[in-house]
């Protein structure tokens, strides 16, 4: 299968302080990877950069066939990114937030009103599409966001700490509508804390250690969630 | 341009469901106008003496107002990292400071033709030449509003913004201020538009020029 993503050699510093030191990975198109790491171990910087909105020291970060440096609105077009964040706008409503996006990429108005309603239903929020998103619990609010960042069908999505803030029920709804991706075989790299819901969505694991990916395996060569825990901690605390 | 319009279109929604930013700023110019006729007291029967202070007056209520919508311009952004999800849009950073830029500037207008008609009740006059008012009106807003804009964005993630920001934005908009406050001045007298070809040139010039170089310049106000 070809790669979707490739990195090579991809090192940031910011002043002095050195948090990536010569990274390479390649992403598979439709592959899901998970990158663990404790705080400050770059993960963000990593997922930053591959965003296009940090640029690299030194190195160079092949999206879907464009350079980060050199075609950024390129990738822009092809990356859909979910955070913490949620990046919609309060006193706007459901739909006039995913319109607004559309719009921002570029999308004719009839594909937008069909993708508005396709997405908001499969995230489920069909009753509360005309309320304003301020008014929206946080898992609500996190569903609207996976609609957001699909409204374009990126083939490649980020997803970093997607599961702050989120209860149990919110979080499994997440994680269904995110399984609902798989057939249209898109590529998810997420960064996590939360070792026990991750590592059942991934097929791929890596954990990243003070600016370095120190493990990097196959899901299923990784073991049970108590196995992987024990690997991660005997790798965070050498 | 289509996507700068989407931008704008999508403030003045938001603005106007909450018209958080819109409210403070009329009622300050308002204020500001109540309170520098009153404190002028008798000085108000003197015409001569109005025509040189009233100009300097609407143009301190406009300059002041516009800054308290400005250091909310992109304050707004910041909520739910909104600002961060506009910059992960396929859209030059251009385009995002036009549509803020524009959003500004209605919301200024507005803000400006609620102030026009109480000042000139609270100030005697009968207001002549009011489309030459209304072309120095236009010109002095564009040009504040695009350093304006500019600078919102500059100081959006400090800490002290609401005072950064006129400390850098008052000395830079001098260019625009002053022709606008004579060009007022004389409007408001002569009501005739030929008397201030020259500060509407000057006004021109500093328009497109503090609108390019913000152009330019807005991709590392607002990077990492």
């Amino acid at each position: 299968m070809e790669n979707i993503v490739s990195i090579k050699g991809l090192s940031k510093a910011f002043g002095s302080h050195r948090v990536l030191k010569n990274i390479d990975l390649d992403v598979k198109k439709g592959e899901f990877i998970t990158i663990f790491g404790p705080n400050g171990a770059g993960k963000t910087t990593l997922m930053r950069i591959m965003s296009t909105l940090v640029e690299p020291s030194a190195g160079s970060i092949s999206i879907d066939g464009f350079n980060v440096k050199d075609d950024p609105v390129e990738i822009r077009k092809r990356i859909g990114s979910i955070s913490h964040e949620t990046y919609l706008y309060s006193e706007l409503t459901a739909e006039e937030n995913l319109r607004f996006f559309g719009r921002m990429y570029g999308m004719d108005k009839n594909h937008l009103d069909d993708r508005v309603d396709e997405l908001i239903e499969q995230v489920g929020l069909e009753y509360r599409s005309n309320d304003r998103v301020g008014t929206f619990s946080r898992g609500m609010k996190q569903r609207l966001s996976i609609a957001r960042a699909l409204i374009h069908q990126p083939p490649i999505l980020f997803l970093d700490e997607p599961y702050t803030g989120l209860d149990q029920h919110a979080a499994s709804t997440f994680e269904s509508v995110l399984r609902g991706l798989d057939a249209q075989n898109t590529t998810k790299i997420m960064i996590s804390h939360n070792i026990d819901r991750s590592l059942k969505m991934c097929d791929r694991v890596l954990i990243l250690n003070n600016g370095k990916i120190v493990f990097d395996k196959l899901r299923h060569d990784v073991g049970s969630i108590d196995d992987f825990k024990a690997t991660y901690e005997s790798f965070v605390h050498e | 341009m289509i996507r700068s319009l989407h931008i704008a279109a999508k403030d003045l929604k938001a603005e106007f469901r909450t018209k958080q930013m819109l409210n403070s700023m009329v009622i300050f110019s308002l204020l500001v106008i109540v309170i520098f006729s009153v404190s002028f007291g008798d000085l108000l029967g003197d015409s001569e003496t109005v025509s040189q202070l009233a100009p300097g007056v609407l143009w301190i209520a406009f300059t002041f107002a516009g800054m308290l919508g400005l250091s909310r311009s992109f304050a707004s952004e910041l909520e739910n990292g909104c600002l961060e999800g506009l910059k992960l849009c396929p859209v030059d950073r251009s385009a995002i400071y036009t549509g803020k830029a524009i959003s500004n500037v209605v919301i200024m207008f507005l803000v400006e033709l609620i102030t026009i008609p109480l000042f000139a009740v609270m100030f005697n006059y009968n207001i002549q030449g009011l489309l030459g008012l209304v072309v120095v009106i236009v010109l002095g807003t564009i040009g504040f509003i695009s350093v304006g804009t500019l600078l919102s964005a500059l100081t959006v993630n400090t800490g002290t913004r609401e005072l950064l920001l006129p400390i850098l934005l008052l000395p830079i908009i001098i260019p625009v201020i002053i022709p606008a406050v004579l060009a007022t001045g004389k409007i408001l007298v002569n009501g005739d538009i030929s008397d201030i070809s020259g500060e509407l040139r000057l006004l021109l010039v500093y328009d497109i020029i503090f609108f390019v170089i913000a152009q330019l310049v807005f991709e590392y106000a607002i990077g990492d």
